[in-house]
């Protein structure tokens, strides 16, 4: 074993997957995870479309069902869309850019754990049945202490918290890992467009999330310690929920959105052999959607009775968002028009597949910010259709064409393309079968979260049409799923850049070695792949005693720096199960605060305690200055 | 059917009604053009050339902002009209409840003042404003062929006008999910002609008619001393609880429990009995009563027409 992958190896056996600081290991578990409570609450969604496929139907009752709906909705939104991408993200971010590593290790894996006990929480308490039941915004009163007995908002609350906390970390990640780890060369102006995405997004979660934060912690102590936040009979507040809850909220669909945007970008090129049109437009337009979109809570509430001149100025804003989220996808449109004959891969299906979903969506997106159509839509199956062609549409087709394309990169082997294309058809007819009535459900006046509904409505036999969709959908999952299975085992292997993409994520082996690259190479162009000459040339000089990697300057990616990244440490994986501990607690008293906080002080001591071993090995590499007139021949070359 | 949003019975809903097909119009050519476009992309033999693919995404940019704005000026325009203050209004206040309707009729005499529950008579063609409130969690007042929705917020009084243009039943249901039984909680807005609606007013005002035969009198006597009392109204008599809908005119609804059951002697048995069995979660109790108690009870309510 070379000195560079003894360095970087984790230890063997069960300590060694817990005490993991790879990026990728950490980021292929996340991705696994999201879609394990993916594959959960979609069936959650299976159980209630099988209930209102008749009418006055008795399959589940009021209480489970709206278990059913708050457990479905929370989790696609906090467990799967939103991790999701940050663990895709996660994985790729140290690829793309040419780097070692993730920034904060420790902290990336403190936060999946976190992540990972949260959801499994949620899902425990579903099925003791003291699962959420207010709804995925759970809007007080209802989920209050007067009307929300026992502890079943407190769960939801507190899921909010383990969610939060983890994707504020991820975004903490993301943004030091793309602003400072680039390899010399990326300019900013030539980071991939994913990364930009993510960039983006990571932003927008460390401004949304804390109003989210804010929002449930009033409710917990209005629950636990009897404040009065949102109480009227007591000088609170109904209305405070929806505004902090959707200032958060509406950010929250684009955090989802805007990662698949960037997925695109980096998908629809390859099959088009064309460098993306409007790069410079593109990245305005990300910056663009992540500013509007915290101007347009206010279309979630246009029924509260606020002021309609108010309420002009966030439909401006609200339809206003179609600019940018327009402009890319003509600029993707020019792509294809321009590039070389296009190549009908499983991943651009799916990419096809959103256009075709997700512009649909886009159009009733701009009915429902008018505020005198929002008044009949809103709050009815319409906006059901609305936000599944939105996020199914914008976000999940797009992350399908990802799973294919990136696939190979994670596993080291091709997923199938014929199976794939029965998972796009199965998936792209199941969905539009199953949502799109719901349109047509809304506009005669089917209210959402009803567990059922009388014979005389009108409304089975579109509902029963939606259930054939939900089925096929939960087919063509199956075919996805025979699909990973199968191709990991059998396929064959797939060569390092079997698309014959241009992002430096290509530029390593498929699995990459823990390290990623053995060189870091130096980049000169935004598709440094697809240059005559890859690479120009290579990072040499970093020791290879300890986990290290270049720091660069954040506009230009000029070397800064050599960073020492921490080494595998078990720690984080404790002070996660301190924190759960804590987290969990709390819901039955506040005392938790305190005692739960000792030990996870404790772990943090020991996530921080210094190694002997590893200190030693920083001195050995520590180089002393050299002195008088050398050193001033020393700086005169650095400055040159 | 008479709940839906593209059927308007009414100058409100019509104008939203119009302004949808305005917006699925647009939404239908600028979906078919950009798809034709990316058909065309996906299908073409020749590059297209890079210089022309940028100016088309600039024009494409361009006509989306005009499109956008007029789209944005007309919901403005028609916002307007909508939220205009009408003349001479009938006032209503609604409160919901879990999960019911409560109505009063106002009037400037009090003894002209009228409560009902889960059934809203208007006149046709005179513009009903109603003042929205709940008294417990937040609801959404929602009857899709005459208006939009307004939610109804505990310690907040909204406003929302209807207009019915021709007499008729319309049917609307509570849009904001309000807990256990938010699948049952319908309403009722029933037009009627102008002349037809103040027989019905005048006759709203009566107290509860008396019994008349000796069964009806005895259901009363089982009603009067059961738990019924407790929470129910019946003008005229002792009832005078105001938890639950008020009762003085209860034959003529034509629906039960917030439009859960047709209102019939079977149905209204069926309810007393056992309430949780029919909208479980209810805040209505199961009553014990006799066969003959409850078929005594079930004739008296239907005599309060």
């Amino acid at each position: 074993m070379s000195q560079i992958e003894q360095t970087w190896a984790d230890a063997p056996g069960l300590k060694g997957w817990l005490s993991t600081m790879d990026h990728k290991r950490v980021g292929v578990r996340f991705v696994v995870t999201t879609l394990v409570f993916f594959a959960l609450a979609g069936l959650l969604a299976a159980v209630m479309r099988l209930q209102l496929a008749r009418a006055d139907n008795h399959l589940v009752g009021p209480d489970l069902y709206n278990q059913l709906f708050s457990v479905h909705g929370t989790a696609m939104m906090f467990l799967f869309a939103v991790p999701v991408m940050e663990a895709v993200a996660l994985y790729l971010i140290p690829l793309m850019v040419g780097t070692r590593a993730v920034a904060f290790p420790r902290l990336n894996a403190y936060g999946y754990w976190l992540f990972l006990f949260g959801g499994v929480m949620l899902f425990v308490v579903f099925a003791l049945n003291i699962g959420p039941e207010a709804g995925w915004f759970n809007y007080v009163p209802l989920s209050g202490p007067e009307f929300s007995a026992g502890k079943r908002s407190d769960f939801w609350a507190q899921l909010i918290t383990f969610t939060e906390v983890s994707a504020l970390i991820g975004a903490i990640v993301i943004i030091t890992t793309a602003f400072k780890m680039r390899a010399p060369g990326m300019t900013l102006a030539r980071m991939p467009l994913f990364v930009w995405a993510m960039v983006v997004t990571a932003f927008m979660i460390v401004f949304a999330m804390p109003s989210v934060m804010l929002a449930s912690t009033f409710l917990i102590t209005d629950r636990l310690i009897s404040t009065q936040f949102y109480n009227p009979a007591e000088g609170g507040d109904v209305l405070l929920w929806q505004h902090l809850f959707w200032f958060f909220g509406h950010p929250e669909v684009y955090i989802i959105f805007v990662p698949a945007l960037g997925m695109i970008s980096e998908i629809l090129p390859t099959f088009a052999r064309r460098r993306v049109v409007g790069y410079a437009a593109m990245v305005i337009a990300l910056v663009a959607i992540a500013f509007l979109s915290f101007g347009l809570w206010v279309h979630h509430m246009f029924t509260t009775g606020l002021p309609p001149l108010g309420m002009s100025f966030f439909t401006a804003a609200s339809i206003m968002i179609a600019l940018p989220t327009g402009l890319q996808i003509f600029c993707w449109i020019a792509t294809l028009a321009t590039g070389k004959r296009v190549q009908f891969a499983t991943p651009l299906l799916f990419v096809i597949g959103f256009f075709f979903i997700f512009i649909i969506g886009g159009l009733t997106g701009v009915m429902l910010g008018a505020t005198t159509l929002d008044s009949q839509l809103h709050d009815s199956y319409f906006v059901v259709a609305h936000l599944h062609y939105v996020l199914i549409g914008g976000a999940v087709f797009p992350l399908f064409g990802g799973f294919y394309y990136w696939f190979p990169k994670l596993t080291g082997r091709m997923l199938s393309e014929r199976a794939g294309r029965w998972n796009f058809w199965l998936f792209f007819i199941g969905f539009n079968v199953a949502f799109f009535p719901m349109h047509i459900l809304g506009l005669q006046g089917m209210p959402r979260r009803v567990y059922t509904y009388s014979a005389a409505s009108g409304w089975e036999n579109l509902n029963l049409l939606s259930t054939v969709g939900a089925v096929t959908i939960a087919v063509s999952m199956l075919v996805f799923l025979v699909n990973v299975v199968v191709s990991m085992r059998r396929r064959e292997r797939a060569p390092d850049n079997p698309w014959n993409a241009s992002g430096l994520e290509w530029a390593t082996s498929c699995p990459p070695p823990a390290y990623n690259f053995m060189a870091i190479p130096v980049v000169n162009s935004r598709t440094p792949l697809w240059e005559k000459e890859f690479p120009v040339a290579e990072v040499t000089g970093l020791p290879e005693i300890l986990r290290t990697t270049l720091v660069t300057r954040l506009h230009d990616a000029e070397p800064d720096h050599v960073a020492i990244l921490p080494s595998p440490s078990i720690w984080p994986f404790l002070a996660a199960l301190a924190t759960t501990v804590m987290f969990i607690g709390s819901v039955f008293t506040p005392w938790a605060m305190v005692w739960g906080a000792v030990p996870v002080a404790i772990t943090l001591i020991g996530w921080f305690w210094p190694d002997k071993e590893e200190t030693a090995r920083m001195l050995s590499i520590e180089v002393k200055p050299p002195e008088g007139e050398a050193r001033v021949e020393a700086l005169r070359e650095v400055l040159s | 059917m008479n709940h839906e949003v593209l059927a308007p019975a009414g100058p409100l809903s019509s104008q939203i009604a119009q302004l949808f097909w305005i917006f699925v119009g647009v939404a239908a050519v600028v979906y078919l053009v950009v798809i034709g476009f990316l058909v065309a992309a996906l299908r073409r033999r020749n590059e297209a050339n890079a210089r022309t693919a940028v100016r088309a995404v600039s024009v494409a940019v361009g006509i989306t902002s005009v499109i956008l704005l007029g789209l944005g000026l007309s919901d403005f325009f028609a916002q307007r009209v909508i939220a205009a203050t009408p003349k001479d209004p009938l006032r209503v206040r609604v409160t919901a409840h879990q999960w019911w309707w409560e109505i009063e009729y106002s009037d400037g005499q009090p003894s002209r003042r009228v409560r009902t529950a889960n059934e809203l008579r208007i006149p046709t063609q005179r513009p009903v404003e109603l003042e929205l409130t709940a008294d417990d969690v937040i609801h959404s007042f929602w009857v899709p062929s005459l208006q939009g929705k307004k939610d109804l917020l505990p310690g907040y009084t909204t406003r929302l006008d209807l207009v019915a243009s021709r007499p008729g039943v319309y049917e609307g249901q509570c849009a904001e999910f309000c807990g256990f039984q938010h699948a049952h909680m319908s309403i009722d807005v029933i037009a009627l002609d102008p002349e037809e609606y103040s027989r019905w007013y005048d006759a709203q005002l009566a107290s509860a008619p008396e019994p008349s035969d000796p069964v009806a009198l005895h259901g009363r006597e089982v009603f009067m001393g059961s738990t019924c009392v407790m929470c129910h109204n019946i003008q005229g008599t002792d009832a005078s609880g105001s938890v639950g809908p008020d009762l003085t005119h209860v034959a003529g609804r034509r629906r039960l429990a917030a439009g859960t059951l047709p209102n019939t002697l079977v149905n209204l048995a069926g309810w007393i009995r056992d309430p949780q069995a029919v909208k479980p979660g209810t805040r209505m109790p199961a009553t014990q009563l006799s066969g003959e108690d409850l078929a005594a009870l079930t004739t008296y309510l239907s005599e309060l027409r």
